[in-house]
C-alpha cells in the first residue's frame, strides 16, 4: 500500500531535486526508456525492422505492411485491456487475471450470434452491431461477477478472478457446444483486418476510438478522481460520501466492456475461435503493461497513458522476440523475467536502497531509523 | 472497574465455548466430504462403494495432495503461490528428458525435482519476504517462467521407457482387508501406488510441523498478524521466506509424484493444478487472509474436490470443460462462505 501520494517523504524529496533526477522519477520515464532501448537495439541489429511498405493483401487491396504496422495493429487488444486493467488496479489494488478467459467468452458469444448457432456461416445471421452489443453485455455480467466478489465479499482480486480464469475458457467452449464456428462473411472481418480501400488496419482505429473515449470520460467525469481516492483509502472516501464498493464494481464492469471489445477484435481477425489458445497469457501482458506504465500495482494513483505506452512497448518486445525466432511458447519465460525485473526495480525496499547508495551515509542512517 | 472485568471474563468464556476458526472450518470440510460421499453411494450406486474406486482418488491425486499442503502453508502465512502447477510441469518434463535422453536414474530424477523446487522457492521467497513484492505477482511470473521453460526443455511429449523407473511407477502396495472379488470370482486386493504413501507421509509430517514445532506456530502467528508476530520476537521475513521455500520444494516433490503417476513429460502436465491446489486448501478451511488452516483439512479438501468432480462426471456431464467449471464453482462457493463467516465474526 505504498502509494506515492500517501507518502509525504517522497514529496519533500522531490522538491529539491535536479532536472535529471526529476526526469528519472517521472512516471513515463520507465516505458519511454524501455521503448528507446528496444528501438536502439533494433536499429543496431537490423535497421530494416522499421521498413514500411505497401503490399497487396489476399483481397487484392493495397495495404501497409511492416513490423511497425504489425506492432501497432497487434497491440490493439492489449492496449484496450490495459486501460481497463489500470482502472481495476487503481480502485481495488489487485489485477484481474481472467481477462484472457473472458475475451474467449465474449468472442464465443459474438461468433454464436453471427453464425446463428451453425458451425459455418457464409453470411451473418444477425446485425454485427447487435452481436457485439450482446457480447459486451455478457462480458459486463462476468465483470460484475468478479467485481461483486472483490467489492462485496472482500476477496483478494486475483483470487476472485482466478475463478473465471479457470472456468472462462470452459464456459466459452460450452457456449458453442465445443464446436468451432467459422464465419466467412468479409464484413465480419473488417474490424480485425482492413476496411475496403483503407490501407491502415482497422484495429488501430478502434483502439484510437477507445483511447479517445476514455480520455473524454476521465476529463469530463469524476470517475478518475473517485477511482484514485477509493484505491488510496477506501475508508476515508466512504467518509467523504463515496461508495467504495460501487466504484470498485464499476471499474470491473468497465474492464468487462474493454475485454469484450478486445475479444471482438481478436475473433474478427480470423473469423473463428480456438478456446484454449485464444488470447492465451494476455492477462500477463496486461498486468505487465500496467506495471511498465509506472502504475503502482497495489492501487491508488494511476496514469492511463503510461499503461497504453506500456502495452505498445510490450508488443514491440514481442514482435522483436518473434523476429529473432523465439518460439511463441517460450515467450512467457522471457516476459516473466522482465516482469520480475520491473517489480524488483519498483519495490519500495530496492528504491530506498538505491537512493541511499547515492546519498550521503548520514542521511541513510536517518532513513533506516 | 469490576464491571468491565466481569464482561471481559464472560466474553472469554463464550469464546472458549465457541469453536476456533480452524476447528470450525475443518469440521465443515470433513462433514461436507462425508455427506458428499455418502450421497454418491446412495444415489449413484455401486461404483462409489468399491474400495478400489476410493483408493483411486488417492492414486490419481497423490501429487495434488502434496501441492495443496504446500499451498496451505503459504496461505497460512498470508501469501499465495500460483506457480506450483508450472513447477510440476517443468519437473515432469525435465525428469523425462533426463531419464530418456541423458541416461538418468531414479536418484537424479529426485535430485532434479527437488532442485527445481528449491530454486523456485529461494527466488520467490526472497522476492516476497525480503523485497516485499506481492506474492501473487511473483508467483504469476514464476508460473509463466516455468511454463515457458518447459517448452524450452522439450516441446514434444517425452514418454519414459526406462525399466528402473517403470518398476517404481508400477509398484502396487496392497491394502490389507480391502478388496473385492472380480467377475470371475478371483479376489483382487485393493492397492495404492507408491506416490500415495509418500503423499500421506508428507501430510503427517506437515501436520506435526504445523502443530508442534516453533516454525509451525510461527507460520500461524505471521499469517494472523505479522506486526504482533514481530513484537513477539518472530522473524517475520525469515518465516515468510521459509514458507515459500517449503511450498516450492513440495511443488517439486509433487512434480516427481505426478511424473511417477503419468510416466511421461508433457507441456499439459499439471495444467490447472495451481487452481486445484488453491481450491483444495480453501475447501479444507485455510483462510486466504492467513492465520487459519490445517493440512488435515487440505487433505479432505482434495478428497471432496475430486469426489465432486466424479459425481459431476457420473451425472452425465463428462465433457472435459465441466471439470473446470465444477472446480471454479466449488471455489466460488467456499470463498463466499468463508467471506460471510469472517465478515460476521468481525462484526461481533
Amino acid at each position: 500500500m505504498m502509494t506515492p501520494v500517501k507518502d509525504p517523504k517522497v514529496k519533500t524529496k522531490q522538491a529539491g531535486e535536479s532536472g535529471l533526477k526529476r526526469l528519472t522519477r517521472h512516471q513515463m520515464f520507465i516505458p519511454l526508456a524501455a521503448l528507446a532501448l528496444l528501438v536502439l537495439f533494433n536499429l543496431i541489429a537490423d535497421p530494416s525492422f522499421f521498413a514500411v511498405s505497401i503490399k497487396e493483401n489476399s483481397l487484392g487491396n493495397p495495404v501497409l505492411s511492416g513490423n511497425i504496422i504489425s506492432v501497432l495493429d497487434n497491440a490493439s487488444e492489449l492496449v484496450i485491456l490495459a486501460i481497463g486493467m489500470t482502472l481495476v488496479t487503481a480502485s481495488s489494488g489487485g489485477q484481474d487475471i481472467s481477462v484472457g478467459a473472458t475475451m474467449a467468452i465474449a468472442g464465443s458469444v459474438i461468433l454464436r450470434m453471427v453464425c446463428g448457432g451453425q458451425i459455418t456461416a457464409d453470411t451473418m445471421q444477425m446485425p454485427l452491431l447487435l452481436a457485439v452489443l450482446i457480447g459486451i453485455l455478457v462480458s459486463m455480467v462476468f465483470g460484475a461477477f468478479n467485481g461483486a466478489l472483490v467489492a462485496y465479499f472482500k476477496i483478494q482480486p486475483m483470487v476472485a478472478t482466478l475463478i473465471m480464469y479457470t472456468a472462462g475458457r470452459s464456459i466459452a467452449a460450452w457456449i458453442n457446444n465445443n464446436q468451432l464456428p467459422i464465419i466467412n462473411d468479409q464484413v465480419f472481418k473488417y474490424a480485425g483486418t482492413f476496411l475496403p480501400g483503407v490501407p491502415v488496419p482497422t484495429p488501430i482505429f478502434i483502439t484510437a476510438l477507445v483511447i479517445l473515449a476514455f480520455w473524454l470520460i476521465l476529463k469530463f467525469t469524476t470517475l478518475g478522481l473517485y477511482t484514485q481516492s477509493v484505491g488510496i483509502n477506501a475508508n476515508s472516501s466512504r467518509l467523504n460520501g463515496l461508495d467504495p464498493k460501487l466504484i470498485k464494481l464499476l471499474t470491473y464492469v468497465i474492464l468487462g466492456v474493454c475485454v469484450a471489445v478486445a475479444g471482438f477484435i481478436r475473433v474478427s481477425r480470423s473469423g473463428s475461435i480456438n478456446y484454449s489458445r485464444m488470447a492465451e497469457n494476455i492477462e500477463m501482458d496486461a498486468i505487465l503493461a500496467v506495471a511498465l506504465g509506472g502504475n503502482v500495482l497495489s492501487g491508488g494513483r494511476f496514469n492511463i497513458y503510461g499503461s497504453i505506452l506500456g502495452a505498445y512497448v510490450i508488443q514491440f518486445l514481442t514482435t522483436t522476440l518473434y523476429k529473432y525466432d523465439v518460439p511463441s511458447t517460450a515467450l512467457p519465460a522471457y516476459k516473466a523475467v522482465v516482469v520480475i525485473l520491473l517489480v524488483v526495480l519498483s519495490a519500495p525496499v530496492v528504491r530506498e536502497k538505491l537512493a541511499s547508495l547515492k546519498k550521503a551515509p548520514a542521511k541513510t542512517a536517518k532513513e533506516v531509523s | 472497574m469490576p464491571k468491565g472485568i466481569a464482561v471481559d471474563k464472560q466474553r472469554r468464556l463464550r469464546e472458549r465455548a465457541a469453536m476456533s476458526d480452524t476447528t470450525l472450518l475443518l469440521t465443515i470440510t470433513v462433514v461436507v466430504f462425508f455427506i458428499l460421499y455418502l450421497a454418491a453411494i446412495l444415489f449413484l450406486g455401486g461404483s462409489f462403494a468399491k474400495p478400489q474406486n476410493f483408493l483411486n482418488i488417492l492414486n490419481n491425486n497423490a501429487s495434488l495432495i502434496v501441492l495443496a499442503c504446500g499451498m496451505s502453508i503459504v496461505m497460512i502465512t498470508g501469501g499465495i503461490d500460483i506457480s506450483v502447477g508450472g513447477v510440476t510441469c517443468l519437473v515432469c518434463m525435465t525428469c523425462a528428458v533426463n531419464l530418456e535422453q541423458q541416461g538418468g536414474n531414479m536418484m537424479t530424477v529426485i535430485l532434479i525435482g527437488l532442485g527445481i523446487g528449491l530454486a523456485f522457492g529461494l527466488v520467490q521467497g526472497f522476492l516476497v519476504a525480503h523485497l516485499g513484492i506481492q506474492p501473487f505477482i511473483v508467483s504469476l511470473a514464476g508460473m509463466f517462467f516455468a511454463k515457458g521453460m518447459t517448452t524450452i526443455v522439450s516441446k514434444e511429449p517425452v514418454r519414459v521407457t526406462d525399466e528402473g523407473f517403470l518398476a517404481v511407477k508400477d509398484m502396487r502396495i496392497n491394502v490389507p482387508g480391502l478388496g473385492a472379488p472380480n467377475k470371475l470370482g478371483v479376489y483382487i486386493p485393493a492397492y495404492v501406488e507408491a506416490g500415495v504413501v509418500i503423499a500421506l507421509l508428507v501430510v503427517a509430517l506437515l501436520f506435526c510441523l504445523l502443530r508442534w514445532t516453533r516454525l509451525g506456530r510461527a507460520f500461524y502467528a505471521v499469517g494472523g498478524n505479522s506486526q504482533s508476530a514481530n513484537m513477539l520476537g518472530i522473524n517475520v521475513r525469515r518465516t515468510k521466506f521459509l514458507a515459500h521455500v517449503l511450498c516450492s520444494l513440495l511443488a517439486g516433490l509433487g512434480g516427481i509424484l505426478y511424473f511417477l503417476h503419468v510416466g511421461s513429460g508433457d507441456v499439459a502436465n499439471g495444467a490447472g493444478d495451481e487452481m486445484n491446489a488453491i481450491a483444495s486448501s480453501i475447501i479444507g478451511g485455510t483462510l486466504l487472509t492467513g492465520g487459519v488452516g490445517n493440512v488435515a483439512g487440505t487433505f479432505f479438501g482434495v478428497l471432496s474436490l475430486n469426489t465432486i468432480k466424479r459425481i459431476v462426471a457420473s451425472l452425465g456431464f463428462d465433457e472435459a470443460w465441466w471439470s473446470n467449471i465444477t472446480v471454479a464453482a466449488m471455489l466460488c462457493l467456499f470463498l463466499v462462505i468463508q467471506s460471510v463467516v469472517l465478515l460476521r465474526r468481525n462484526k461481533k
